[in-house]
């Protein structure tokens, strides 16, 4: 089994109209076995960035709390917080410097850029960044999530219509993978508020 | 086939352990500690590599005793359970340390909590964890059995049904098992479950 699927994890981020979701399964796993149904995969950077980290549970704990200084340095320096395509091209350096010796873990970037326009992006273990229009996936559950997300995604939705398209791709995806699951978490944000829900899906 | 598991219960945290030491065929003692008391209300189970295990609980418990001494005010169990995914994590990729822990503790502040740890540095405040082929058993005991809330009397019984079934259903069972206890009234041994003397 590789190690990207040691821990098992499906993450999707979404755009609609002023305002984007982020969503992510609850399971963690020790590979076929789960000790938890409540691990946190999406972390809150400000109030309009959110960093989702999939792939090994470890890595992505240290991955975050390197992010998390990084990011509160920059936010004592420049007295504001930083921007979501900063915030990615951060990311995305920091991975490359593991090129050789990576972290195993693939970022999903979601944030509210300059006037309120939602930006999403993922990269890959070394820092690869893929930004995309309407979606972006990631975790042992992608593939089912691409064709989800393909099939149910629709141009600027607001954010209730968002929040049950982005629900029902995960839902459907993870019940697919026995990797993943467990419920979901789904952030949806908005220039004003940010709404934070958990889903209960297939317990299994 | 080492064992640890533990539960968090209504104002204490449990974590039992096999107190087998085994090398290959061979049955060195049945009486080996494997869970560290850390301070006065902090119980740390491990299980693995038997070298790292010992190293790794004793750096643990020194470094906690000595963040009391230049500070003043112990860690809390958040704080100890974060320095040591810090330590395995750093380790992980230069010489990593193969032990798995179970860490139970207790504050007047936020009661008591435990927190798994793995050897690869996962952290994961839980409520009920177990490592070990034996964890098999006992994690699908607990999911069974397991209330919020337990008292001291319900969790030693759940406690006593796990270690039944990896007696009866685990190949190579290890014999004895050591139960520990971390309350308001701190950390310490609380009983032994024997099927031979040592």
């Amino acid at each position: 089994m590789s190690i990207f699927e040691y821990n098992g994890s499906a993450l999707v981020a979404m755009v609609g109209k002023n305002c984007f979701a982020i969503a992510s399964d609850r399971r963690l796993g020790v590979q076929l076995q789960t000790i938890a149904t409540d691990f946190q995969r999406i972390f809150k950077m400000h109030d309009k960035l959110f960093l989702g980290l999939s792939g090994l549970g470890s890595d992505a704990q240290t991955l975050y709390q390197r992010l998390m200084s990084r990011h509160k340095l920059y936010q004592l320096r420049e007295e504001r917080v930083m921007k979501p395509e900063t915030f990615a091209s951060l990311v995305s350096a920091i991975l490359y410097e593991k090129r050789f010796g990576p972290y195993f873990c693939q970022p999903v970037i979601a944030g509210l850029g300059d006037d309120d326009k939602p930006f999403i992006c993922t990269m890959d273990s070394i820092g690869a960044k893929e930004l995309a229009k309407d979606f972006v996936v990631a975790g042992t559950a992608s593939e089912s999530l691409y064709g989800a997300c393909e099939s149910m995604f629709k141009p600027d939705m607001e954010h209730e219509e968002l929040f049950e398209t982005i629900s029902q791709a995960l839902l459907s995806s993870v019940d697919r993978d026995c990797l993943s699951g467990w419920g979901g978490h789904v952030y949806i944000v908005t220039p004003s508020e940010v709404t934070e829900r958990i889903l209960k899906g297939r317990m299994d | 086939m080492e064992c640890v598991f533990g539960m968090v219960g209504k104002g204490f945290a449990l974590v039992v352990a096999d107190t087998s030491a085994v090398n290959s065929i061979l049955v060195h003692k049945s009486n080996e500690d494997k869970i560290m008391v850390l301070d006065s209300h902090k119980l740390m189970g491990a299980s693995g590599e038997a070298g790292d295990r010992a190293q790794f609980t004793e750096y643990v418990q020194k470094n906690v005793a000595l963040y009391h001494f230049r500070n003043g005010i112990p860690l809390t169990t958040k704080a100890a359970a974060n320095f040591m995914r810090g330590e395995l994590a750093t380790a992980l990729r230069k010489n990593p340390y193969m032990v798995n822990i179970v860490l139970a503790g207790y504050e007047k502040e936020t009661g008591p909590s435990l927190y798994f740890i793995d050897y690869i540095a996962t952290l994961h405040k839980v409520e009920k964890a177990a490592f070990g082929y034996g964890s098999y058993f006992s994690l699908a005991m607990m999911d069974r059995h397991y209330h919020p809330d337990m008292t001291v009397e319900e969790a030693i019984e759940l406690a006593e049904k796990c270690i039944e079934e990896i007696r009866s259903r685990l190949v190579v069972a290890p014999q004895n098992f050591v139960i520990k206890i971390v309350d308001k009234d701190g950390a310490r041994e609380h009983s032994w479950r024997r099927t031979t003397k040592d």
